[in-house]
């Protein structure tokens, strides 16, 4: 597309939001309502488009993108007067005309880039934000998942107001011509690499940016005693591996950090389980591309690495795909141990003692999550206070996408800006404060000519108290 | 021990290595070292009040009062709201279980963000220095401290006497110009804290992106005054002249940069506003001793240009007076500048007040909607209609109707720009929380499970997931008695 059709796109969308459409509460709604009724109705098409882009199983497509995508429209039409709601302010003055609230109001066009592993999930969690907090929307979907952007391109104008939201199709050339343009926030999901790119561009007019990277999430595993326990946790780590995209996902458990004693157990109930699981091909995703296919199967050319293969390891160009693939302590400065791996190898790093995972944490960039299945009240706390991550669960793994109630977002390299239930909406919202004064009530002390009579006198109110010296100002206290 | 000049990249990288490796220790995490810092703030305020207040003079020729009010008890005040506020602060905060993860609990940890900087500016540069310091150590971080080298004696005070006070193997001042400010910001820092200019803004940004850095810019802009007939004018001249010319003489980023008024009552106004002038700096305004003087001579350069420009300089209705020499400009009025001259595309950031008129108060609006989105925006009304428009119609970082200037002293209220007058906000627990990560700790138990999630994939375990991430019942109770069964 011309850089020029692109100009005229984003002034179609400042003009519609101008004219204050999108701040109604009923078109908000409107639209929020039109996006359940096309994860309803085009479901099977979604089902369609995961499968050719990534070969996913619609049940994963379900679990992971499109359910929870119904989960969080209806948790926003919950919600969304409430959100839009101000809110009154305690201020500190002990008598009237004084009144404090927050009011919160959209930040006019917003630019959302997406990622190919949840290619419908990753553009319509931001939108179901940006609409709920009455702001025009650009969406930039991957072109790596070319089939979801295509979806995405021909249904989101029959579903949603298409004044308001667009969607732009397109590669590396279509980002930046879109980069080059001013919003007034741009929300990314993807890389490292771009997410640089993206807030260089994004400072030239002083846009805000929402990064969403990832990282390498560890998964701690304690020595769980119980074989009940041992089969959920090791369930939850195959499902938290595997499951979601392949392994190629930024919450996707990356590697394992387990005690040298324990590690055989784990080896085994893993094995078992991933046999259990896969019984058929189609059950797993495939690798999304020739390009990502050629760098994971990069990682394993590596001797030393290759060596700490204990189950797994085979490929198939043809079909992209990878064995789910175990590793035992591949050397820590090999390339599957320093980047992140988005991909179905697992490596095992074994330690003499769990808790050395704290230390071994220590130092290395900051994940999106960090998973420990431990019931350990006091290695818990230890792990809470001691390593840093965008989040950390206990006993499961990816699940917190799901959830409304914590914020979801990284920290460190992992990104900034989150999201998710009401911190989607205060993404994409300014909360404006409002103080209100009255006329009634005047002190002179606040008006030159300033002499020493009124110095001595606040410095003696003050040293009772500021907000005292506040009241006096505000005439509020003789 | 500040930093002297011949601060390069290298010893840059040095400083930061030490912060960073003594944040690692969790020192700074401590409760008790947070609350003995901002002790140590308060003593130095208490003790050092003199100081303070004669490098604000020899920098900005600051009125004692000014300088009293508007940084020292500020930050004081500041200070003591965190030591008191702190505990419940830093307390988890739980959330409610998330109905998809059914059974959980969850809640949010703040957590400090490491090794962070703040770089602050000339007009405020005591308050604007330690105010975002105070949220940084409160959050538990390791900070540095870039004064503005435009207010040398602030500046040079911060680097005397800040390491007596605090802990100085964990906050430091960094004193210098262009060179050092550009070598600190190659280094990677994990929040950026940048009160200035929106050129110097993006600079900051363009670097922190290197790093994948967030940050916060408090940036300026043209701060507008609504004046509608219905107010009342006395009131509303004498708040409108100690908001500009009180407050370091109109050099502050949320001073009334100018005024919106009808035709038919701004005569009344500018009368108002030349008897609240006199009241305040009498007959000759360079002989009071309650107005800052111009900070420096390029700024000084600066406002002249704006003043003289050839369609603004018949425009003086009051003032107009200067002396270069004391880098004096009298307290200025000008009536219907035009729209494009300079004094009213570019932010003021002095002592002259240009009135525009317009025939129905509402076209306000759009003249202010037609600039970038300041960081304050004032109407002065009784007609409640109205004020409800200007709350609705105007964007800015912050909206005060009756009054100016007082949003700052209100530490329960985010103090912030938008758009162009920057991103994200601080002021009380604001501080703490953009100095902080909010971290979501999620704890299932290995109890209960949900074979629905996982392959061989089937039918029934669609439908139940289908249940599951809907909240209902029975797909919840199915959860709780681990159905369908592993074979």
């Amino acid at each position: 597309m011309e850089s020029v059709g692109l100009d005229l796109l984003v002034e179609e969308l400042r003009d519609t939001f101008e004219s204050g459409k999108t701040r109604d509460f009923s078109w908000r709604k409107a639209q929020l309502k039109s996006l359940l009724k096309l994860l309803e109705e085009k479901e099977e098409d979604i089902f369609m488009a995961l499968y050719k882009d990534l070969g996913k199983h619609h049940c994963e497509v379900f679990r992971d993108e499109v359910g929870v995508l119904i989960k969080s429209v209806n948790y926003a039409l919950d919600n969304l007067k409430t959100w839009m709601a101000a809110k009154k302010v305690y201020v500190p003055l002990a008598a009237i005309p004084s009144s404090a609230e927050m009011v919160p109001e959209p930040l006019g066009v917003v630019l959302l880039f997406s990622s190919w592993n949840f290619p419908i999930g990753l553009s319509l969690e931001p939108i179901i934000g940006a609409i709920s907090a009455g702001n025009a929307v650009v969406l930039k979907p991957s072109e790596i998942a070319p089939a979801s952007s295509e979806f995405l391109a021909k249904n989101i104008p029959l579903y949603l107001d298409n004044k308001a939201v667009k969607v732009i199709q397109g590669g590396k050339r279509v980002g930046e011509q879109l980069l080059e343009l001013k919003w007034d926030k741009i929300f990314f999901t993807g890389s490292n690499r771009v997410a640089r790119t993206i807030m260089s561009a994004a400072a030239k007019h002083l846009t805000p940016v929402a990064l969403e990277l990832g990282g390498k999430c560890p998964a701690i595993i304690d020595s769980l005693s119980g074989s009940r326990d041992r089969k959920v946790a090791i369930d939850r780590v195959v499902g938290g591996k595997w499951g979601p995209c392949c392994g190629q996902a930024c919450i996707g458990i990356d590697y394992l950090l387990v005690e040298e004693k324990f590690a055989p157990v784990v080896i085994e109930l893993l094995k078992a389980t991933i046999k259990r699981f896969y019984t058929k091909r189609e059950y797993i995703s495939k690798i999304v591309n020739m390009q990502h296919f050629q760098r994971l199967s990069n990682l394993l050319k590596d001797p030393a690495v290759a060596e700490s293969i204990v189950c797994g390891g085979s490929i198939d160009s043809e079909t992209l795909f990878i064995e789910p693939t175990i590793l035992v302590n591949p050397p820590l400065d090999s390339d599957i141990m320093t980047e992140e791996i988005f991909g179905p190898l697992l490596p095992i790093i074994t330690l003499k003692k769990i808790d050395d995972c704290i230390r071994f944490l220590r130092g290395r960039p900051k994940p999106l999550a960090i998973y420990a299945f431990t019931n350990n009240e006091k290695f818990r706390k230890r792990l809470i206070e001691e390593t840093s991550s965008g989040c950390i669960a206990f006993n499961d793994a990816v699940i917190q996408y799901a959830c409304d109630t914590i914020a979801f977002g990284g920290v460190g390299q992992s990104g900034f800006g989150q999201y998710h239930g009401k911190f989607s909406f205060e993404l994409f919202s300014h909360s404006k404060p409002v103080l209100r004064r009255s006329f009634l009530t005047e002190f002179s002390f606040r008006y030159p000519p300033w002499n020493e009579r009124k110095l001595k006198f606040m410095r003696l109110l003050y040293r009772f108290d500021y907000f005292g010296l506040v009241l006096l100002i505000l005439g509020l206290k003789r | 021990m500040a930093e002297d000049a011949g601060f390069d990249c290298e010893r840059a990288a040095e400083m930061v290595e030490e912060l960073r490796s003594g944040f690692r220790t969790g020192r700074t995490a401590e409760y008790e070292w947070r609350v003995a810092q901002l002790k140590g703030l308060v003593k130095m305020i208490d003790e050092r009040e003199d100081e303070i207040v004669s490098a604000l003079h020899k920098d900005l020729n600051k009125p004692h009062l000014e300088s009293f009010l508007q940084e020292i008890s500020l930050v004081r005040a500041s200070c003591l709201l965190a030591l008191k506020e702190l505990k419940r602060w830093m307390k988890p905060e739980k959330v409610p279980a998330p109905v998809a993860a059914f059974p959980a609990s969850a809640y949010i940890v703040s957590e400090p963000l490491g090794v962070v900087l703040v770089i602050s500016a000339w007009n405020y540069p005591f308050l604007l220095s330690l105010e975002p310091v105070i949220g940084a150590i409160a959050a538990g971080n390791a900070v540095v401290l870039k004064p503005s080298e435009i207010a040398p004696a602030m500046s040079s005070l911060f680097a005397n006497i800040l390491p007596k006070y605090v802990d100085n193997s964990s906050i430091r001042v960094v004193e210098g110009g262009v060179a050092e400010t550009t070598a600190i910001l190659e280094q990677k820092w994990d929040k950026i804290l940048y009160t200035g200019n929106s050129k110097v803004g993006r600079i900051v940004m363009t670097a922190a992106a290197k790093h994948l850095t967030p940050v916060v810019l408090e940036l300026g802009g043209k701060s507008p005054v609504v004046v509608d007939s219905s107010s009342d004018l006395q009131v509303t001249a004498k708040r409108i002249a100690v908001g500009k010319w009180g407050c370091n003489n109109g050099q502050a980023c949320i001073a009334p940069d100018y005024i919106i008024t009808t035709k038919s009552h701004a005569p009344l106004l500018i009368d108002a506003v030349k008897i609240a002038l006199e009241k305040f700096y009498g007959k000759d305004p360079k002989e009071s001793k309650d107005l800052s003087r111009i900070v420096n001579s390029n700024h000084f350069k600066r406002l002249i240009r704006l003043l003289d420009e050839d369609k603004v300089s018949d425009k003086v209705v009051y003032g107009g007076q200067r002396d270069e020499k004391r880098l004096f400009i009298a307290p200025t009025i000008l009536l219907d500048t035009p729209l494009d001259s300079l004094v009213m595309k570019e932010e003021i950031f002095g002592p002259l007040l240009p009135i525009i008129t317009v025939d129905k108060i509402e076209e306000s609006f759009n003249i202010i909607n037609s600039g970038t989105k300041p960081l304050a925006a004032y109407i002065f009304t009784k007609d409640k209609k109205l004020e409800e428009k200007f709350i609705k119609n105007i964007s800015a970082g912050g909206l005060l109707v009756n009054d100016t200037t007082l949003q700052v002293a209100s530490p329960h209220l985010p103090f912030g720009g938008v758009g162009e007058s920057g991103m994200g906000a601080y002021h009380g627990k604001f501080s703490f929380d953009t100095f902080s990560h909010k971290k979501g700790v999620l704890s299932r138990s290995l109890g209960s499970e949900a074979p629905a999630r996982y392959p061989p994939y089937t039918p029934q375990k669609l439908k139940l997931l289908r249940g599951l991430l809907n909240g209902s019942i029975l797909a919840i109770i199915s959860v709780l008695i681990g159905w369908p069964r592993l074979e």
